[in-house]
């Protein structure tokens, strides 16, 4: 793990790595879908850096939650879009920052009421630990160790581009 | 103002009428209701929020269309649903309201829907919930005598939404039988508070109630002046059911005034849609031409009330 950079690294410049990881195994014809919001930011570059043909999926977890009990439902829910046919298809899973990997607990049983993919794996743009679910990412360019009480926030500029906000809760 | 719907952060914990709600509630509705609607279109027509929950319909009076789907709407949250046929149980024995609900508690119930013929059985509900201790549980009006009906009425809007996009510029006429609706009730707070600037009431003076304009809302005794360039055209059933003493002359005479013929919609914009709450009386209030026309979304109306469902169950069910 590298201590937190000054400046935050650059987000966009990571979303082009993060495709030249990907790159070597598009012969499995994957699917993307993104995680709301921040995700789904990524996998929108990832297109277009990979120059897939296919529209990317778009996923929200919240109906999906474990902590549904003592959040609640989360106020902005986005419809989850998945269009195309996931039976069978190798799916890539896209977020920002893979923590805890309960979002990504959620997204998987979601994406399974959708039918049985051939198989599912991860990509993110930052991984900082701190896991309590036996869930990994294959394909991530920036491991990063953060305290307990900050929070790593990708967000999209008034210009479009994404870059990394450095919140303490 | 106290709001026994509200919590303490102002969430939704009951769904008890539309009347006090902000607008913020309103539409944090409308767009859960559009992610569920997503949901239904799957071929697993489920999400697993209110798994091990427990959620009793306690219909007092008939429906089909609402018991129905509110069952739909529990059973894609992933819920137990109980349905209480209230006629064949322990109420026909003797037994009041609020035992009849402590005993559920003691079933471990998570929320109640309620229809009830008297107004205010609801606010009863959940007042007694409060006063025992369990704020855990939840309460959602199905429909409370003449007073409310908020899921109709929201379901409503979500259609509006749906065709029309956006409340700001809408003329919005609500025909019939307004006296007895609580249909009419819910929609007009509903639409009020979404911000549309035209809401009309259409009927005989007999059947609409006295101070409307208070709420805001034009009143027209001519079906022709009403309906002229409205965007929406919202039919009430005539509530037979309801109707006491001599208000109307014949159902006849009510269709040549007050039904919806192609002749009469046609003084509407030509884009305007019509709503009707069901179940709908052909010939009486509405010209089946027009029910089974372009510009009807009476089925439309069916499917979205699920979605509408879904999302009040969860939102209340989550604070």
């Amino acid at each position: 793990m590298s201590p937190l950079a000054n400046p935050l690294p650059d987000a966009e410049a990571q979303c082009r790595q993060l495709a030249d990881l990907i790159r070597p195994h598009l012969h499995r014809n994957p699917a993307l879908i993104g995680i709301y919001s921040g995700g789904a930011w990524i996998a929108e570059r990832l297109k277009e850096l990979l120059s897939l043909p296919e529209d990317i999926g778009l996923i929200d977890v919240s109906f999906y939650r474990d902590d549904f009990a003592e959040k609640g439902l989360h106020p902005q829910v986005k419809p989850t879009v998945i269009p195309f046919d996931v039976e069978g298809r190798h799916l890539i899973l896209v977020d920002d920052v893979l923590y805890t990997g309960r979002t990504t607990r959620a997204a998987l049983n979601e994406l399974f009421d959708y039918g049985r993919p051939a198989s599912v794996s991860m990509a993110v743009l930052a991984d900082r630990g701190g896991r309590e679910l036996p869930i990994g990412a294959a394909y991530c360019v920036w491991d990063v160790d953060l305290s307990d009480g900050q929070n790593l926030v990708l967000v999209r500029n008034a210009d479009g581009q994404l870059a990394w906000r450095l919140e303490n809760v | 103002m106290y709001n026994p719907q509200l919590n303490k952060d102002g969430e939704l914990t009951h769904l008890l009428s539309i009347e006090g709600l902000p607008q913020r509630i309103l539409t944090q509705i409308l767009d859960t209701a559009a992610s569920f609607m997503e949901v239904s279109a799957r071929d697993v027509k489920k999400v697993p929020l209110l798994r091990g929950k427990s959620v009793f319909n306690l219909f007092f009076e008939n429906s089909t269309r609402t018991r129905t789907t509110f069952e739909i709407a529990a059973k894609r949250l992933s819920a137990d649903v109980i349905n209480l046929d209230i006629n064949k149980s322990s109420a026909s024995k003797g037994e009041t309201l609020l035992d009849t609900i402590d005993n559920l508690c003691a079933m471990h119930a998570n929320l109640f829907v309620v229809r009830h013929a008297s107004s205010g059985a609801p606010y009863l509900i959940a007042e007694h919930l409060h006063k025992v201790g369990r704020d855990d549980i939840h309460v959602v009006n199905a429909g409370d005598g003449r007073h409310a009906h908020p899921t109709q009425g929201l379901l409503d809007m979500y259609t509006i939404r749906h065709y029309k996009k956006d409340f700001s510029q809408l003329r919005v006429a609500i025909v019939g039988d307004i006296l007895h609706s609580r249909v009419a009730r819910s929609d007009i707070h509903a639409l009020t508070t979404l911000g549309v600037p035209e809401v009309r009431a259409i009927g005989p003076e007999t059947l609409l109630p006295k101070h409307l304009d208070k709420l805001g809302v034009h009143v027209f005794h001519d079906m022709n002046e009403g309906l002229k360039d409205c965007d929406v055209v919202i039919m009430l059933r005539l509530q037979n059911e309801r109707m006491t003493g001599a208000l109307l002359p014949s159902a006849g005479e009510y269709f040549r005034h007050y039904g919806l013929t192609p002749q009469k919609l046609a003084l509407a914009k030509p884009d305007a849609i019509v709503m009707h709450p069901g179940p709908m009386n052909r010939g009486v209030e509405i010209h089946s031409a027009v029910a089974d026309g372009p510009q009807a979304v009476i089925l439309p109306q069916v499917t979205f009330g699920i979605a509408v469902r879904m999302a009040v169950m969860s939102i209340v069910a989550g604070n």
